[in-house]
């Protein structure tokens, strides 16, 4: 029997030289005349071990990492084919700690699957949700998603149900869906795993949602930073179409739904649901003003369901399963899994999903191994660049869309960047304050003009200009910030610089100032 | 590649790309898209043109080409060098790495190295946080990057 090796084509695991190894493999695979065969999967997270090589035994998978080019013949040699010994050899991956001690719901088949065979999709369980729904009434849909708990995983938490069932009951001869995969937060690579490692399952929650909401045309905004998302994402679409999951008549059904994939140009703030609006629609990305939310006026001024990537592709797990089963996991009213990034200076970085509750020491210390340079944790910024900072002294925040915002903190896109010792935290709100200047849209002045100010208020900080006066102006300016900008952009852009000058008070004492000896 | 396109050969490509790309709803960044593809950049001339096609004036369109990062408006150099500055790139050192990039091509973000060969630009965040410093040299991405396999990309790039 042909032998299956799977080399992921993940955007990490190719960085890291997975197409390097993809190449040795099947030369060496033709050279010695073995009867096996390369499948490019998704990453099964453990970024690592990647280029992370796994091998189907009798037994089940073993895997293999990190791998690089220069190990496939010692690897052949040791009978990679078979699960061979070897130094690299991890055991079976499924016994790996780092995964046996997740819950897999939305990420259930990415690194498992081809991402672009729909028949392994099918085969480990997919299209189960979508053919539920082609069965059902839409509110009957609506009412399933909203029992789940499910709530928006851009960053928002909003829950989803009630966003679905508002475009529901909204008005309009022409409803969208529209994913927002502008994933620009650094810290995370969730969207950007499903959609290169398992595109089908948002193609899938696409669809429900068109079915549920009464939508027949979907479009996936992603970054352009992100060519193998689009690559991926482009082809698995026209493959769902040719099958019919896609198209006129969806399963066979009487609903009709098609989607594409549009590209953004490289604005931060387009990841921002109003803006990425006005993206879609090819103006520039300004922010626009709420009420009307889009579920009444999106796109083209129809109603718009606008979710992020993961939760939609959550939506088919609670269609095949039902509500109950994922709104059994988690903690208060933060329901279900949330796939978990790790990332920054740690030792075990990539992606862990579980039920929400675990607190973020138990995240760093334990299943992220602490830092990568060996030195202690100082502080770690969960929710991207718009998120605040965590002293360890908060490690035993459970990670809940409460908890965290009861600390002044957010969870956002739930993505971790863990910081040693060596960060300096005026930098660090510095570099928030520029970041904002560098990509805010220009609508609102608070934004605007603020971010500006605020690098250059914590200039004078750093250079010792009346630290006292400026440490109170910056809080000032944050207020105004926080208070009067028209979105997140402006609005959370407080969080890292009053978390950073909270949690660390020393970083913002300024050396002594060295009095010119001349 | 620093191509100086005839006139003619831009206004005729970028009508036959309009012309492809108009009946997409909201057509705009693809179009604008597809002529960066074509040309390296957002040639000034094609503005005119689309805008007339898509029945948007030239202010508008103008508007949209500056608003957006990727957009260029001159040329880059025969390669793109583009180093991640944002967090989790900057808690591996990402800054210091920035730092030897800039002094290696002798140039600052957002400008091209003399002979034309290298453009070295600022991106924040590749998706690639879980082994930073992240970076992409014309589409391909680089992970876990020290000095010496940074430098070994700019020797690549300066081919």
């Amino acid at each position: 029997m042909t032998v299956k090796i799977y080399i992921p084509r993940d955007a990490a695991a190719v960085a890291l030289g997975a197409e390097k190894v993809a190449t040795a493999m099947a030369e060496a695979i033709a050279a010695r005349g073995l009867d096996a065969t390369i499948v490019r999967n998704g990453s099964r997270g453990m970024h690592w071990l990647e280029p992370l090589v796994e091998v189907e035994t009798a037994e089940g998978r073993v895997a293999y990492g990190p791998v690089k080019a220069r190990d496939v013949a010692a690897l052949l040699d040791a009978g990679l084919l078979t699960g061979g010994a070897h130094p690299l050899c991890l055991g079976k991956t499924e016994d790996i700690p780092f995964l046996k001690r997740q819950t897999r719901l939305t990420f259930a088949r990415c690194g498992i699957t081809d991402p672009l065979s729909l028949d392994d999709y099918r085969a480990h369980g997919g299209l189960r949700g979508l053919e539920k729904a082609v069965a059902m009434q839409p509110a009957a849909i609506v009412a399933e998603v909203t029992e789940s708990g499910l709530r928006g995983r851009g960053g928002a938490g909003f829950p989803t149900g009630i966003k679905w069932k508002t475009v529901l009951e909204a008005q309009g001869e022409r409803k969208y869906i529209v994913c927002n995969a502008d994933e620009g937060d650094s810290g995370t690579f969730a969207d950007r795993m499903i959609m290169e490692g398992d595109p089908f399952v948002l193609i899938e929650g696409m669809a429900i949602a068109g079915i549920a909401t009464g939508a027949t045309k979907g479009y996936v905004y992603t970054r352009s930073e992100y060519p193998h998302a689009i690559a991926v994402m482009t082809a698995a679409i026209g493959i769902a179409r040719a099958a019919g999951v896609l198209g006129s008549s969806v399963l066979g059904s009487a609903h009709a739904f098609d989607m594409e994939v549009r590209t953004g140009a490289g604005a931060y703030v387009c990841g921002e649901e109003t803006s990425l609006l006005n993206s879609l629609e090819g103006k520039r990305g300004l922010v626009r003003a709420k009420p009307p939310l889009p579920a009444h006026k999106g796109l083209f001024d129809c109603p718009t369901v606008i979710n992020n990537v993961i939760s939609l592709a959550s939506v088919p797990v609670i269609l095949d399963k039902g509500a109950a089963y994922y709104r059994d996991f988690g903690m208060g009213r933060s329901r279900g899994t949330i796939p978990i990034q790790i990332a920054g200076n740690v030792k075990h970085g990539g992606l862990f999903e579980i039920g929400f509750g675990l607190t973020l020491g138990e995240l760093v210390d334990e299943i992220g191994g602490g830092t990568a340079s060996g030195r202690p944790v100082k502080a770690v910024q969960v929710g991207g660049p718009l998120g605040a900072y965590f002293p360890r002294a908060l490690f035993d925040t459970p990670f809940d869309y409460e908890a965290f915002a009861a600390k002044d903190g957010l969870i956002g896109h739930a993505g971790i960047v863990v910081f040693d010792d060596t960060a300096d935290m005026l930098k660090q709100a510095r570099f928030a304050m520029e970041f904002c200047a560098v990509e805010s849209c220009g609508k609102c002045t608070p934004c605007r003009i603020g971010s500006t100010r605020g690098v250059e208020v914590a200039d004078k900080i750093a250079a010792g200009i009346e630290p006292e006066k400026n440490r109170e102006l910056l809080a000032d300016l944050c207020n105004t910030m926080k208070f009067g900008s028209l979105c997140a952009l402006g609005g959370f852009t407080p969080y890292p610089v009053m978390s950073a000058m909270t949690h660390f008070p020393e970083d913002f004492e300024p050396a002594p100032r060295v009095e010119a000896a001349e | 590649m620093n191509i100086h396109l005839p006139r003619a050969d831009v206004t005729e490509r970028t009508l036959a790309i309009v012309g492809e790309l108009k009946e997409l709803e909201g057509p705009l960044l693809p179009i604008l898209h597809e002529i960066q593809d074509e040309f390296g950049y957002v040639p000034e001339e094609s503005l005119p043109l689309i805008a007339r096609e898509l029945n948007l004036s030239r202010a508008e369109v103008y508007g949209v080409v500056t608003f957006y990062h990727d957009f260029r408006e001159h040329p880059a150099g025969r390669h793109v060098l583009k180093l991640c500055r944002a967090e989790a790139c900057q808690s591996m050192g990402g800054d210091r790495l920035a730092e030897r990039a800039k002094a290696l091509l002798g140039i600052d973000f957002h400008e091209t190295t003399p002979d034309g060969a290298v453009t070295l630009e600022p991106v924040y965040c590749l998706g690639l946080c879980s082994c930073s410093p992240s970076a992409m040299l014309d589409g391909e991405v680089h992970a876990r990057l020290d000095e010496a396999e940074l430098e070994a990309l700019v020797a690549e790039a300066r081919r």
